[in-house]
């Protein structure tokens, strides 16, 4: 195995493009080091991107976002601006592992790796994030939920790669939540999850985007759910609609940690208190 | 073997290794620097038995390569003593007999002595959530927390009579 830490994108893109093996993207490596040591990758180049400048950048303003993809997950939290505009998303990215794991993960890897339980994700999706993509060719930008084609598998060709996140601009009373059920508090997996994202005048709804983890193969957007919101101060008949509106759209695996029947009850439970508590945060009131 | 040849600075002390490329910074730690105070427990990031710091933020060496400390400043259990002094943390862990078998007991200093410098006064939710990412299997939890509780007053003590 060869070990790269190019300095520009475009040295990175080009040693992603030209190599014939195996070859293996490395940010925070809380995922593929474990893979590696599986024995389930074996790859025959690593290109450690952390030494390219301006994917180490957090860019924080009302104007937008952009999340550099070595930018670990600690860094989110620590920065007040960024958890008063998005604090959904932050408290998404941090409830990723321990305290170890937060000061090496990313969220562009949660994203790469591509679990349907991922936690970032779903709260990307509700801030209507966009990935800014790399390769050989240029750039492109394409809306978060079409990276990830299902467990384990992105959109991404074999020379790209993901240089950030961008998080557009934030208008009005906005706020997002994001909520995740697990059987214990810390250091586990979503069974099931749930982000909203709210946009308020006068105490109503003007536009909302709701996004369920862990019930399907990736994550999912339910406009009906959205639209079970919009022009209400989320009054009971409002939520209930949105909870049936959730448990409809939900597809989940059967095991251990969660049956058909339960991930599906709880995705309703949990959408329920996002809506809640993103609402109280974007200055709604009952 | 494809090596690496790496400086970095370990415990304030330069240090230049060569190790091949798909190996972790627990096994150049152990098996080259001879700081064996990092343990491997699980080996995938689960038990924090290995925790380090690297540039100052306390993660994992069985989740870095070896061939990414290239420049970087390591810490580790080693450089917790000063001068032949054990740290207040050390000195708290003893006296309240906060370990059994001592497995996991350097990551388990390493990532309070991490937190004790964000938040010098922690609360007892505060310690168990950020030692979360470290497990014990002997004595259980209770005794660590009350140690790092203890060091922290300590350390706040200590602060204030040297002003």
């Amino acid at each position: 195995m060869r070990f790269e830490s190019p300095t520009t994108t475009k040295a990175a893109a080009t040693l992603l493009g030209s190599e014939s093996g195996v070859a293996h993207v490395l940010a925070g490596g809380t995922d593929l080091l474990v893979r590696m040591k599986m024995g389930a990758i074996e790859p025959d180049l690593i290109v450690d991107i952390k030494r390219i400048e301006s994917l180490r950048t957090l860019k924080v303003a009302a104007a937008g976002v952009q999340i550099g993809a070595a930018v670990p997950a600690v860094r989110l939290g620590e920065s007040d601006k960024l958890r008063s505009l998005w604090p959904g998303v932050v408290e998404a990215a941090n409830l990723i592992g321990s305290d170890q794991i937060q000061g090496r993960c990313t969220v562009v890897g949660n994203l790469c790796n591509a679990s349907p339980a991922a936690d970032s994700v779903p709260a990307l999706i509700a801030a209507g994030a966009k990935a800014l993509i790399v390769g050989p060719k240029g750039k492109r930008r394409v809306a978060v939920e079409k990276v990830v084609l299902g467990p384990g598998r992105t959109s991404l060709a074999r020379d790209e790669f993901i240089e950030a996140v961008v998080l557009p601009a934030r208008t009005g009373k906005s706020a997002d939540a994001y909520l995740r059920f697990t059987p214990r508090t810390e250091m586990d997996i979503a069974v099931v999850s749930a982000a909203v994202n709210l946009t308020l005048s006068r105490g109503v709804v003007q536009s909302a985007k709701v996004v369920l983890g862990a019930v399907a193969p990736t994550a999912v957007i339910v406009p009906a759910a959205a639209k079970a919101l919009i022009g209400t101060k989320l009054d009971d008949a409002a939520l209930d609609k949105m909870v049936a509106a959730c448990r409809a759209a939900c597809n989940p695996i059967d095991d251990k940690r969660g049956t058909i029947e339960y991930r599906t009850k709880v995705a309703g439970v949990m959408a329920r208190r996002a809506a809640l508590s993103a609402y109280e945060r974007a200055g709604g009131s009952k | 073997m494809n090596g690496v040849t790496v400086s970095a600075k370990v415990n304030g002390d330069a240090v230049q290794y060569v190790c091949p490329a798909d190996e972790s910074l627990l096994d150049v730690l152990r098996n080259r620097l001879n700081l064996t105070g990092v343990k491997e427990g699980c080996g995938t990031g689960d038990c924090g038995a290995c925790s380090i710091t690297l540039d100052g933020r306390l993660v994992c060496a069985c989740l870095v390569l070896g061939a990414e400390a290239e420049g970087r400043e390591i810490g580790t259990v080693e450089g917790l003593s000063e001068g032949g002094q054990l740290h207040p943390l050390q000195e708290a862990f003893i006296e309240k007999a906060a370990l059994q078998c001592g497995i996991c007991t350097p990551g388990f200093l390493v990532a309070a002595k991490s937190l004790l410098e964000r938040n010098p006064n922690p609360s007892e939710e505060e310690i168990r959530y950020a030692l979360a990412g470290n497990l014990c299997r002997c004595t259980g939890y209770d005794k660590i927390v009350r140690a790092v509780q203890s060091a922290a007053k300590m350390m706040r003590r200590g602060k204030k009579s040297a002003r």
